[in-house]
């Protein structure tokens, strides 16, 4: 309990430099909060409280206007996220080349369900919409690379190696 | 101000053109999943060793992520030119194989004919017509130089010197190009009435935004020929008179983006982009705007909202987007497919081009070709091909001897096509008449181990999360229509949830606000219209007739089709099945752990 305390007083003071050097640039830019989000997304790897403030304030838009843009792209986080992004992709292709028993394997490995990360920080399980790599449907991509034609069997050795070179 | 002296005087430089052989490994998604970086690193080792006098490139084919050539199946693909000889291809190369290939092709001039790509690779590519794709993964996208070799920006140097902007709409109006984002509009008639209205600043925007689960086709021309979009974009800039372009990308094409960047910077110093385009006093910048994860932002109102950095949710209509688009000035909105047709069209003149096709659909049209079929990739076909053309002879049939049952056209916004239409000709029009849609080509086979009640709840699945919720009918009418569909595929369906289904698809169509409300319900639509029995059998017989739907699972054996390979036995985890070659399967249901192992395993769709 202490333990989590502590992590949450750590999120709240926030390094704002990076965030205040990205709205430098581009302040004066018609149009520019998608942009500036992405940036500081980069950065930080999510979207905190304390950084949207900032661009609310910066950009002269109310915290609501900032929330709902970073509440309707899929592409914001405004959670915590893993270390290992792990993508199963559920486009058509996938669908009929039966990417549910993929999923049903991430789930059961790591015991998280979709949208959701370990409770170590070390994996976030991801269910999108079509990567086009449908020629080698099933796909599932795990950070930035890419593996093809899987069946749950070779996806739990894909799994293996990820959490082997942590372990 | 770039003169054109100056694009003239520097050399061409490709590594195709040098004087010694040339090694071209594929390093698509598929083929790095096959392990085509390994191919490659191995090839440099070997050809460096022996001291040959080889360039060895990578084939950035059609795209580095997607695929290539189209034809992901067969990857690791290798192209091996040596001086004098056409080019050979071999097919499924591994790192082990590169020694050999390099000793026996390259030095000692003798194909290993064993490991060339067999008869089905050049039937995929003979029976297409690839007009689009043609510089895809024949030419280094990162690289200027080997885009105007084969011709690129010649079409804008003919209509920056020779043509005026009406005469450009006029060859667009006159090929009978349509928009090939998914409506099929007009795009001679857009760029007429973009360019009437008068203002001090006009927008031009190529839509990147494919959205659609099943297509890649954007991405692979982005990623693979960027500067064909460039040079589309451009034109129909000049024809419209617009002073900014903008080119928005999907937020899942990180590549695109970067190959696009690298392309402008090129065209710019060029001289092909930027002010006084090639001497003459047309200017227009282009500048990449990320998306950030929205299905819905590919609808063109939706999308200019985005690029304002507002929630990506389409507005009423009129007025039209030609009128009062993007800051409120005239934007013309385009698709990549239908920007990189352009300087084919210019090149090789309207009466050319509207000669392929058909009477209402011109041109080719370019198709992912996906799912249960052999030959999976892109593939670009003339309009008005059959599907059985392309679903068997480009796409090689179905694998594993199991039947063809649908393709799934256009996405979430199209609908399943039954056999019966394997032979008609496809186009715009015959394909919303059979109660598909074009959509941005997206084509998935489907085969009898499919639920088709199941596909229909994955698309409003789809539609439903994707829905931007502005309007109520799209908001709440496909969240409702997935309650009924999700009860069905769970056993719970009632007798007139059919007629349920049917009058609420029709009222979501009808009042819906936008393009994506209005099609979402066409998948149950066209589902309910063609496999209406495996709604019946879900809800009167309680039965999924694929076994897809696990809440109503059997695992029992057909005694009719096991053809006692025992394979399912020798599969099943928990010893449930018993039986031999000499004596059909028997599932012991009191062991059977529902796995669905055997169900997939059997060749012969015995269990059901």
């Amino acid at each position: 309990m202490a333990k989590a305390k502590k992590q949450s007083v750590k999120e709240e003071t926030v390094d704002l430099t990076m965030a205040e050097k990205i709205l430098d640039q581009y302040w004066d830019v018609e149009g520019c909060l998608i942009p500036v989000l992405q940036k500081i997304q980069n950065e930080y790897g999510y979207l905190q409280e304390p950084v949207i403030n900032l661009v609310s304030e910066r950009l002269n838009m109310s915290l609501s206007e900032v929330m709902g843009v970073a509440s309707f792209f899929a592409q914001f986080h405004l959670k915590p996220r893993g270390k290992h992004i792990i993508k199963v992709c559920t486009g058509t292709a996938c669908h009929v080349k039966k990417a549910k028993g993929l999923s049903a394997k991430v789930i059961d490995r790591l015991k998280i369900n979709a949208n959701e990360t370990t409770k170590d920080r070390m994996f976030t399980f991801e269910e999108v919409a079509c990567l086009g790599a449908c020629g080698i449907a099933p796909v599932v991509v795990v950070d930035k690379d890419v593996h093809g034609t899987l069946s749950p069997d070779k996806l739990g050795d894909v799994l293996d190696g990820y959490a082997k070179s942590y372990a | 101000m770039v003169s054109r002296t100056k694009t003239k005087k520097r050399k061409a430089k490709s590594s195709g053109n040098g004087k010694g052989s040339v090694i071209s490994v594929c390093l698509g998604t598929g083929g790095i999943a096959a392990g085509g970086d390994k191919v490659f690193e191995k090839f440099k080792r070997v050809i460096k060793n022996k001291r040959l006098d080889t360039a060895i490139g990578k084939r950035v084919c059609k795209t580095a992520k997607t695929g290539c050539r189209g034809l992901c199946a067969k990857d690791v693909l290798v192209d091996v030119t040596v001086p004098g000889k056409q080019a050979l291809t071999y097919e499924r190369v591994t790192a082990e194989m590169v020694p050999q290939i390099v000793e026996d092709h390259l030095v000692n001039k003798t194909p290993v004919k064993k490991w060339l790509a067999k008869g089905d690779y050049h039937k995929f590519h003979d029976n297409q017509q690839r007009l689009i794709l043609g510089n895809c993964g024949a030419i280094d996208p990162e690289n200027i130089d080997e885009y105007t070799i084969k011709g690129g920006y010649k079409a804008l140097e003919k209509v920056l010197t020779r043509m005026s902007p009406k005469a450009v709409i006029g060859e667009i109006s006159k090929a009978g190009l349509r928009g090939r984002g998914g409506g099929g509009f007009e795009t001679g008639w857009k760029w007429e009435s973009c360019a009437k209205y008068d203002s001090d600043e006009k927008f031009i925007i190529c839509n990147g935004d494919e959205g659609d689960p099943g297509a890649f086709m954007d991405r692979s021309i982005m990623e693979g020929d960027p500067h064909v979009v460039l040079e589309g974009m451009v034109i129909g800039g000049y024809a419209i008179g617009a002073t900014t372009g903008y080119i928005y990308v999907r937020a899942e094409y990180p590549l695109a983006v970067e190959r696009l960047r690298m392309a402008i910077k090129q065209a710019e110093e060029y001289g092909y982009l930027g002010d006084n385009i090639l001497g003459s006093d047309y200017s227009l910048d282009i500048t990449i705007k990320e998306g950030a994860g929205a299905f819905v932002c590919g609808e063109s109102t939706a999308l200019q909202f985005s690029i304002e950095g507002k929630r990506g949710m389409p507005r009423t209509r009129p007025p039209q987007s030609v009128e009062s688009g993007l800051w409120n000035k005239p934007t013309c909105l385009n698709n990549v497919e239908t920007f990189a047709n352009v300087p084919v069209i210019i090149n090789r003149g309207a009466k050319w081009y509207s000669k392929i096709g058909t009477t209402k659909s011109k041109g080719t049209k370019i198709f992912a070709l996906t799912g249960n079929v052999k030959n999976t990739g892109l593939i670009e076909v003339p309009m008005g091909i059959t599907i059985r053309e392309i679903v068997f002879d480009i796409g090689g049939g179905i694998p594993k001897k199991k039947k063809f049952k649908a393709v799934q056209i256009g996405g979430p916004s199209g609908g399943c096509l039954p056999e019966s239409y394997l032979d008609k000709p496809i186009d715009f029009e015959s394909l919303l008449e059979a109660g598909a849609m074009m959509g941005s080509g997206s084509l998935v086979v489907v085969d009898e181990t499919t639920c088709m009640v199941d596909m229909a709840r994955f698309f409003l699945d789809f539609c439903a999360k994707e829905s931007c919720g502005k309007c109520p009918p799209c908001r709440v009418g496909t969240t409702l229509m997935l309650e009924i569909l999700i009860r069905i595929t769970q056993g719970e369906g009632k007798e007139e949830d059919m007629d349920v289904l049917e009058k609420m698809s029709d009222e979501i169509n009808t009042m819906s606000l936008c393009g994506l409300g209005q099609s979402a319900p066409n998948p149950v639509v066209s589902t309910l219209r063609y496999f209406r029995d495996e709604y019946i059998a879900h809800i009167r017989d309680k039965d999924c007739p694929t076994a897809t739907c696990v809440a109503l699972y059997k695992y029992t054996v057909i005694p009719d089709k096991c053809t006692k390979c025992t394979l399912c036995i020798r599969n099943c985890p928990v010893d449930a099945i018993s039986g031999s070659k000499e004596e059909v399967a028997f599932i012991d249901r009191e062991k059977c752990i529902e796995c669905n192992l055997c169900y997939e395993k059997c060749n012969f769709m015995a269990i059901k």
